[in-house]
């Protein structure tokens, strides 16, 4: 059926995950996506380092954009998750907000018009990131024993309930953190290109309806797509936000002295 | 079917293995980069500013004591003058006095001496010119009287002593 549209309009119908994998543009090392993601990494060391050249105290244009983004992630979110410990992270944490906020843009700038991060592959290596760090800083602080013991055991609970409970703090620490900042992000991009994509392509499908009256409907759906590709900057801002507060979130719990 | 219509189609939660190695080495490249040329310099920039605000509000704080202690400073010492100056003006006054009276003393005294030479003076001139009239009133008596006798009496010694006793008749008798 969808074989049929597409050769009939020259538009591929319905979008399809198909749609999230464009051929290489040379072998398996060289694709969209990669290019995508050397671009964002060569882009933001551009603007820092320019932003960053000869920083003054009364900043210019470019530098008090840069500090906005880093004031931003060092008050609002390491201070906020962290308290004053969470200054020293606050580097980290802005390279990866300023990262994924950009890869997410990717998904409404035309040329590229899809998202790194709809690609599982990304948002897995930035949740390993901050997995293998919260791992880390916990059995630095506290010792593998005691921050295993810290991590899955609630205190104050009769004895009997820790067999129900530790192994649902040891899914919800151990598992499901990883894997929810890992899918979050991914499906959120994912979800977001889809929606692009059906009001966009949709829109055409209609566009070249016999009837007269599908056709001018396509323009609520060309509509639709501006309104949602200004939803996906705001998305794309909050999902990048929702990653770093939560990767700070649990690089405190695992500084933290209590459960 | 589906995996037939799918061949080309890749699950999407399954990663695509090279991308993963992309993506950890470019995000460690940007990490790397960042954090070692971008983001120290950006943290002591945060805190040079902090400390340049607060430095500033410390120093403004400071000069604000220092004009406050300054103007105590002044405002002590203007009292201290305008005393200073008040007791100048109050000495000046009684030295003034002093003088007044001193300078009044001395031209009562000089006027007091004046007088008295003068007196001096004139009784000594008197002395003279009595005894000047004494001698000469004699001898115009003699002359008169030697004139009248027709004989001189003039160098008769003797006849001095008539004289006086003569004269000192008439100076008692004019004294009366």
């Amino acid at each position: 059926m969808s074989g049929q549209l597409v050769v009939a309009q020259g538009v591929p119908w319905p979008p399809s995950v198909g749609d999230f994998y464009p051929p290489n543009v040379a072998g398996p090392w060289v694709t969209k996506f990669g290019i995508m993601v050397w671009l964002a990494v060569a882009l933001l060391i551009i603007f820092f380092m320019l932003a960053y050249r000869k920083p003054t105290l009364v900043p210019g244009k470019a530098q008090w954009y840069a500090e906005s983004v880093y004031g931003l992630v060092r008050d609002n979110i390491a201070r906020e998750q962290m308290g004053n410990a969470g200054i020293r992270f606050a580097p980290y944490f802005t390279v990866l907000f300023s990262f994924i906020v950009l890869t997410n843009l990717f998904g409404i700038v035309p040329g590229l018009q899809i998202s790194p991060n709809s690609h599982i592959a990304f948002p897995i290596v930035l949740a390993l990131i901050s997995y293998v760090m919260y791992l880390y800083i916990g059995v630095r602080k506290h010792g593998l024993g005691s921050y295993l013991k810290k991590s899955l055991i609630i205190p104050g609970v009769p004895w009997p309930m820790h067999f129900l409970l530790i192994p649902i703090e040891f899914l919800q620490n151990f598992i499901n953190r990883p894997l929810t900042l890992a899918v979050r992000l991914f499906a959120n991009m994912f979800a977001g290109h889809l929606i692009l994509l059906v009001f966009t392509l949709g829109g055409f499908v209609m566009l070249a309806s016999d009837n007269v009256f599908i056709q001018v409907s396509s323009v609520f759906s060309f509509a639709m797509a501006i309104l949602m590709a200004f939803f996906e900057v705001l998305v794309a801002l909050l999902q990048a936000y929702v990653f770093v507060t939560l990767t700070a979130n649990y690089i405190g719990t695992s500084l933290a002295d209590e459960h | 079917m589906f995996i037939a219509a799918t061949d080309v189609e890749h699950h999407p939660l399954v990663p695509i293995w090279q991308e993963l190695v992309i993506g950890t080495i470019a995000f460690a490249l940007l990490c790397f980069v960042l954090l070692k040329f971008v983001m120290p310099r950006m943290e002591a920039m945060y805190q040079a500013r902090v400390d340049a605000i607060e430095g500033g509000l410390k120093r403004a704080e400071a000069a604000q004591a220092e004009a406050n202690q300054l103007l105590e400073q002044y405002r002590a010492q203007l009292a201290e003058v305008r005393t200073e100056a008040a007791k100048i003006r109050d000495d000046a006054r009684s030295d003034a006095e002093g003088i007044r009276q001193d300078i009044l003393a001395k031209a009562r005294e000089e006027s007091d001496r004046i007088i008295a030479a003068g007196k001096e003076q004139l009784a000594a001139e008197r002395a003279t010119i009595v005894r000047e009239l004494r001698t000469e009133v004699g001898t115009l008596a003699v002359d008169l009287a030697s004139k009248i006798v027709g004989e001189s009496l003039a160098d008769e010694a003797r006849r001095k002593g008539t004289v006086d006793r003569f004269l000192s008749g008439l100076e008692s008798a004019g004294a009366r």
